[in-house]
């Protein structure tokens, strides 16, 4: 029997966990959801009792999943393995797994028993989940498990196109040189109803907040076009913006990494170039 | 408030991965060291709350003699001092790692506060050596925090989700995993980079643990190197900019 936990069955990694699960030719799969307030500890309580005897004991490699699983393995001194895209079940396992954010895999022997891993991302194609079991933290779990549990949830302000769903995001690197110089990003971000990223080196230098940032330790996107002005294409951005459909690069240095990951290509400056596409953008409306 | 945070020595890795001939390590001889973003912050975290409300900080890493560097840096923006688990460089499994950890915590003599990690290395991202430490220790831990706050009865913590925060009341002592974007790191100064040379580094060689979640290899993805369509140059590409925009739909 494999445990498989899910966030919900609507959730597009929870889906792709279960679909994991199956393929993995370990008998049932027995999928939970968990009732309630988020309290790590608890959960994990859980998720150890109703995983006794299991093959292997999974969950979605989301920050949620990957958090439950490291407790569900701290609990029962067992090694996990987190954000894998392949699993070869055996005595050790083999595992194929994410690092630096997508840039890089690794195959690795996992040694435990249950076997502990969550799913990264789009390992496997998500499927419709058939059958959740929903449960209440167990009886089990005690005073100590139950300390963290999220008291409250703050409502997001909204106001602004929204990082991750947008259909079209801008984005400003290092190349804009300056907080006032996003003032082009901004305007063409507007004309497109698209909305204002930035990379790592724009939010640790204070020019845009850090909600802004496209990247490893910021938000992963998915925009149908993502429009990257003045960005070298380090891994660590990239790592944040692979899932883009298409990619406009704009940027001085016809060598620069990013252009490797583009679809379409301009060489020039951002300065130059950006608000030459925005007057284009007016002409074309008030044509 | 003491408070001690955890950081990992990690390349900086530029616009492409390169490994090196046995495939087990990334190729660094053209590449500075950094210490991984969420640590960075944590460090940050670090300096502030005891800045704010007394007591001292410490750095701790687990990594080759070569991590003294982080460790000096960490110490130039403002932490007061310092443990080296010092490893002959090959990577340690996050249990063996968090074991370590462990033990240099119990090995202390004033217990600390607060003990901060990054939620995850930039480089392994296993997720899971906090957790593990704070298991053992039998200390109650949040993760992906974004903000830390003093209230009489110990730390609010929030976390965001996507429907906003989610709010932990958490009792200390506790470990906490922060996220970049909880503070905006400050540089280190010259004098800053002088007082971090004269601060006390622990340092020790932990015994190491047989790993469980063993690197047999390294892997690049399979290339997705395209062949860009370039749409001009300047300003002038500014019309053929447009009529992609139209073909793709993005403009009516």
């Amino acid at each position: 029997m494999i445990l498989c936990f899910v966030a919900g069955t609507e959730d597009e990694l929870s889906q792709q966990a279960v679909a994991f699960a199956g393929s993995l030719g370990l008998g049932e799969v027995r999928v939970v959801a968990i009732d309630g307030p988020f309290a790590p500890a608890a959960w994990a309580q859980t998720l150890v009792e109703l995983g006794a005897g299991a093959e292997a004991v999974i969950a979605p490699g989301d920050d949620r999943g990957n958090e439950l699983l490291a407790h569900v393995a701290a609990k029962l001194e067992q090694p996990m393995a987190a954000n894998c895209v392949a699993v070869t079940p055996g005595a050790p396992a083999t595992v194929r797994r994410v690092r630096w954010g997508g840039s890089l895999l690794e195959e690795a022997r996992l040694d435990g028993a249950p076997l502990l891993f969550t799913v990264a991302a789009h390992a496997v194609a998500a499927e419709p989940i058939a059958a959740v079991e929903t449960v209440v933290v167990s009886d089990g779990a005690s005073a100590a498990d139950r300390v963290v549990v999220v008291s409250e949830t703050v409502a997001a302000s909204g106001g602004g196109v929204s990082l991750s769903d947008a259909d079209v995001v801008v984005s400003g690197g290092r190349g804009v040189g300056s907080s006032e110089g996003f003032s082009v990003i901004e305007e063409l971000a507007e004309l497109l109803g698209a909305a204002v990223g930035c990379s790592r080196a724009v939010t640790s230098a204070g020019w845009r907040p850090h909600t802004d940032q496209v990247g490893q330790t910021g938000t992963k996107i998915a925009p149908e076009l993502y429009i990257a002005c003045g960005i070298s294409g380090a891994t660590q951005h990239m790592a944040g913006c692979k899932g883009a459909k298409r990619l406009l690069a704009i940027n001085p240095d016809g060598e620069a990494s990013i252009f490797a990951s583009a679809d379409y290509a301009v060489i020039g400056d951002l300065h130059e170039v950006v608000p030459a596409i925005s007057a284009e953008i007016r002409k074309a409306r008030s044509a | 408030m003491n408070v001690l945070v955890c950081v990992k020595r990690v390349p900086l890795t530029g616009g492409k991965i390169t490994l090196t001939d046995d495939e087990r390590a990334i190729q660094t001889r053209h590449l500075g060291f950094t210490v991984s973003p969420h640590e960075e912050c944590g460090a940050e975290e670090a300096i502030r709350l005891v800045d704010a409300h007394g007591g001292s900080s410490t750095v701790l890493t687990l990594g080759p003699p070569e991590a003294e560097e982080q460790l000096r840096d960490m110490m130039a923006i403002g932490i007061d001092r310092a443990i080296h688990l010092i490893t002959d460089g090959s990577e340690w499994d996050p249990q063996a790692t968090a074991a370590a950890i462990v033990g240099a915590v119990q090995a202390q003599d004033e217990p600390f506060d607060l003990i901060l990690f990054g939620t995850e290395s930039a480089d392994a991202g296993n997720y899971q050596v906090a957790i593990r430490v704070a298991t053992a220790l039998g200390l109650p831990v949040v993760n992906g925090i974004k903000s830390i706050e003093v209230v009489p009865d110990g730390l609010r913590c929030e976390q965001e989700v996507a429907a906003g925060r989610d709010v932990y009341l958490l009792p200390t002592p506790a470990v906490i995993t922060v996220k970049e974007g909880i503070n905006l790191p400050r540089y280190p100064s010259v004098p800053g980079r002088m007082r971090a040379k004269r601060k006390p580094v622990d340092a020790s060689q932990p015994g190491p643990t047989p790993a469980r979640l063993e690197m047999v290899r390294l892997v690049l993805p399979a290339g997705s190197s395209k062949q860009a369509e370039i749409l001009g140059r300047g300003a002038e590409a500014a019309l053929p900019v447009v009529a992609m925009l139209r073909e793709i739909g993005v403009l009516a």
